[in-house]
């Protein structure tokens, strides 16, 4: 009788709040970053090596010397550049997504592990840096569970929040989100409007590959303190199966990242209850075959932006 | 800024399209050679080296792209009718998983039924795991590119599993690895004292197949209709669902005989570590091959030799060998633009 309600009591645990929201960080950095893109029309499943990048960069500033937020920064910035070379070969050049993609992917993990094996020559446990610390918001960090969980996070978790209501506001309040949202439906209308398209859709990819990178940097400057090779380990896929989740809405975005990221820590706890009854490798997949479910759930009734994945070239029919 | 169509391309680039990636590429990547510290003639000079300069690294070399023609070949087929197989690493090791379930003993025959067998069997596993991924996308619209992508964390995951479980070797130490697969099972090494084994004529095989099913057969044309223009491939009567499972199927099959090849030639036993990315790049071997059948042994053996190469330049001159990861991908990316270049001409007006 002991253990027979053990797995809901998981529930009642506010470490298991707190868990699931700093799982779902770098998920809601990242699936908003994806929204961005494909919102303007660009698949951009270069994410999976941005974070990896984003995760390299911020670490390996701070160890070096520079402060926390510089380091922020810095990751955001190598974000960005990789956007702009995405950008710049599926925008203009209008080149294939899904291959670009796959090739910045390639090329961002590969070049984070070699500058990184390249400052960093073999070391046996990898170093760590001091990191964020929690942040308490006075008042709203007492009230039971919730407090502890929403209030009581790394200041990159409230940035993430803050990230959702900025790019929701901007997304649907402002031209420069209507003009994203339009290249991403009618790039042509958009051209007769006057709207530059090239220009929007690359500003898009620039801006939301930072976002990833933002996400990446979480794992390193919030989360583990340390940089490990595969330490995305399919984040960036689970990302983008996160976005058609959310039917590209940034405000769906953060209720899917949590959605995935309560049940991501749920399993963990059940594994720990159910050790040795069940090998751990059947929960470790479930973060995968949820993500599948949900595409298959979600792909019958999705908006997507209609000229997702079509390249737009000038004056082409 | 505008990219036309050229009307005529001229046959001189489209040989020079590669020569020009990989010519771009090496000179983007001196910098990061310069930066480790490495001289970078002396550098480049000891990767091609290890790659080609003795028999030893011949053998070497092709050993290594001998799972790269199949993991290129399968992305090959696939992307030919666009359909975006980015799951070959996983179907990589469900047919080494099936093989080290039937060739440890389950299945003891003469090795010239017993290879045969195991090849099907494996193909039919690689094939297995891709007929979900495009049955879901040719009746829910589900991106392949994702339920394959998140189909190969779950494969490791099952096959680190069935190593720390039931197919766990007894006699391995307590590492999770797999029994060696019996003296039928293992296809036979080429020369002595070599690891290139039997597998690369495999490999040569399924690539001229594969040409001769694409220029030859009605499928062949389909595929490439289909890919093409789909709406046009519906049009004109041609069965594209149907042409969308076979070409899943196959290309599915072909990677997971890498697995088979892998196990069975290479390594003699399935690890966690059996394939450190081959069906990630086999997606840059197909597109250096332009997406042709023999390209792909090309392009193969020329990405196997910068990993060979690599590692011997990361021994003698201390440039860390992930510069090899870097140099492929940097490829990947310069060919698709010398590709472009090729097919079309860019305006500045």
């Amino acid at each position: 009788m002991e253990t027979s309600f053990a797995w809901l009591e998981i529930f009642l645990n506010a470490s298991f709040w707190v868990a699931a929201v700093r799982i779902a960080t770098p998920l809601i950095f990242g699936t908003l970053g994806e929204v961005i893109c494909e919102r303007a029309g660009v698949l951009n499943l270069g994410i999976e090596g941005i974070m990896t990048l984003g995760a390299m960069a911020g670490w390996m500033a701070v160890y070096q010397g520079a402060g926390l937020w510089s380091g922020v920064l810095f990751a955001a910035a190598c974000g960005a550049t990789f956007g702009l070379l995405h950008a710049m070969l599926t925008v203009p050049l209008g080149l294939s997504q899904h291959v670009t993609g796959i090739g910045i992917t390639l090329l961002a993990t590969s070049l984070s592990s070699y500058v990184y094996r390249l400052i960093l020559p073999e070391v046996n446990s990898p170093p760590r840096i001091q990191a964020f610390e929690p942040l308490e918001i006075p008042g709203l960090s007492s009230i039971p569970i919730i407090g502890e969980a929403l209030f009581k996070q790394t200041p990159l978790t409230y940035f993430a929040f803050i990230s959702v209501v900025v790019v929701a506001y901007v997304l649907y309040r402002t031209p420069v989100g209507l003009a994203v949202q339009m290249v991403g439906e009618n790039p042509a209308a958009a051209e007769a409007q006057g709207l530059n398209v090239t220009l929007i859709r690359t500003g898009a990819i620039v801006c939301g590959s930072a976002f990833m990178a933002v996400g990446g940097a979480f794992l390193t400057m919030s989360a583990f303190n340390a940089f490990f090779f595969n330490m995305i380990n399919g984040r960036g896929w689970i990302c983008i199966a996160l976005v058609v989740f959310a039917s590209w809405r940034p405000g769906k975005a953060l209720l899917g990242a949590l959605l995935f990221a309560a049940f991501d820590a749920y399993q963990m706890r059940l594994q720990q209850l159910l050790g040795t009854e069940i090998p751990y490798q059947i929960f470790l997949m479930m973060p995968y075959v949820l993500s599948i479910l949900a595409l298959i759930v979600m792909s019958r009734r999705v908006g997507y932006p209609q000229a997702l994945m079509i390249p737009y070239r000038k004056g082409e029919r | 800024m505008r990219v036309e169509p050229r009307t005529r391309v001229p046959f001189v680039l489209v040989i020079l399209a590669p020569i020009a990636a990989i010519v771009t590429s090496f000179v983007l990547c001196a910098g990061l050679v310069a930066w480790s510290g490495a001289s970078i003639f002396e550098a480049y000079g000891l990767l091609l080296k290890g790659a080609l300069g003795s028999g030893f690294a011949l053998s070497e070399t092709f050993a290594r792209a001998t799972p790269l023609i199949f993991t290129g070949l399968a992305a090959a087929v696939a992307f030919k009718s666009r359909f975006w197989n980015i799951g070959a690493e996983g179907q990589l090791y469900a047919g080494a998983l099936i093989i080290t379930v039937l060739g440890t003993g389950m299945l003891d025959l003469h090795p010239g039924i017993m290879i045969p067998i195991l090849v099907i069997t494996s193909a039919v596993a690689g094939a297995l795991m891709l007929l979900g991924p495009v049955l879901l996308k040719i009746h829910f619209g589900v991106d392949e590119v994702v339920t394959t992508l998140l189909l190969n964390f779950i494969v490791l995951l099952l096959v680190s599993l069935l190593l720390e479980g039931p197919l766990k070797d007894p006699m391995g130490l307590g590492w999770p690895q797999a029994e060696p697969v019996t003296e039928a099972a293992e296809l036979p090494r080429l020369f002595l004292g070599l690891r290139l084994h039997s597998g690369l004529l495999l490999a040569l095989l399924f690539s001229v197949i594969m040409w001769i099913v694409s220029i030859r057969t009605t499928l062949g044309y389909e595929m490439r209709a289909v890919g093409f223009n789909q709406k046009a491939a519906r049009f004109a009567g041609m069965p594209v669902k149907r042409v969308m499972i076979m070409t899943a199927l196959i290309s599915g099959g072909i990677a997971g005989i890498a697995g088979f090849s892998e196990v069975a030639g290479m390594k003699g036993n399935l690890t966690l570590d059996l394939s450190p990315g081959f069906g990630y790049t086999g997606i840059v071997v197909a597109m250096l091959a332009q997406l042709h059948p023999l390209g792909v042994i090309i392009s193969a053996s020329f990405v196997a030799s910068i990993f060979v190469g690599a590692d011997a330049m990361s021994r003698s001159a201390g440039v860390p060998s992930y510069i090899a990861d870097v140099m492929v991908s940097v490829s990947l990316l310069c060919m698709l633009v010398s590709v472009l270049l090729v097919r079309f001409r860019i305006r500045w007006s």
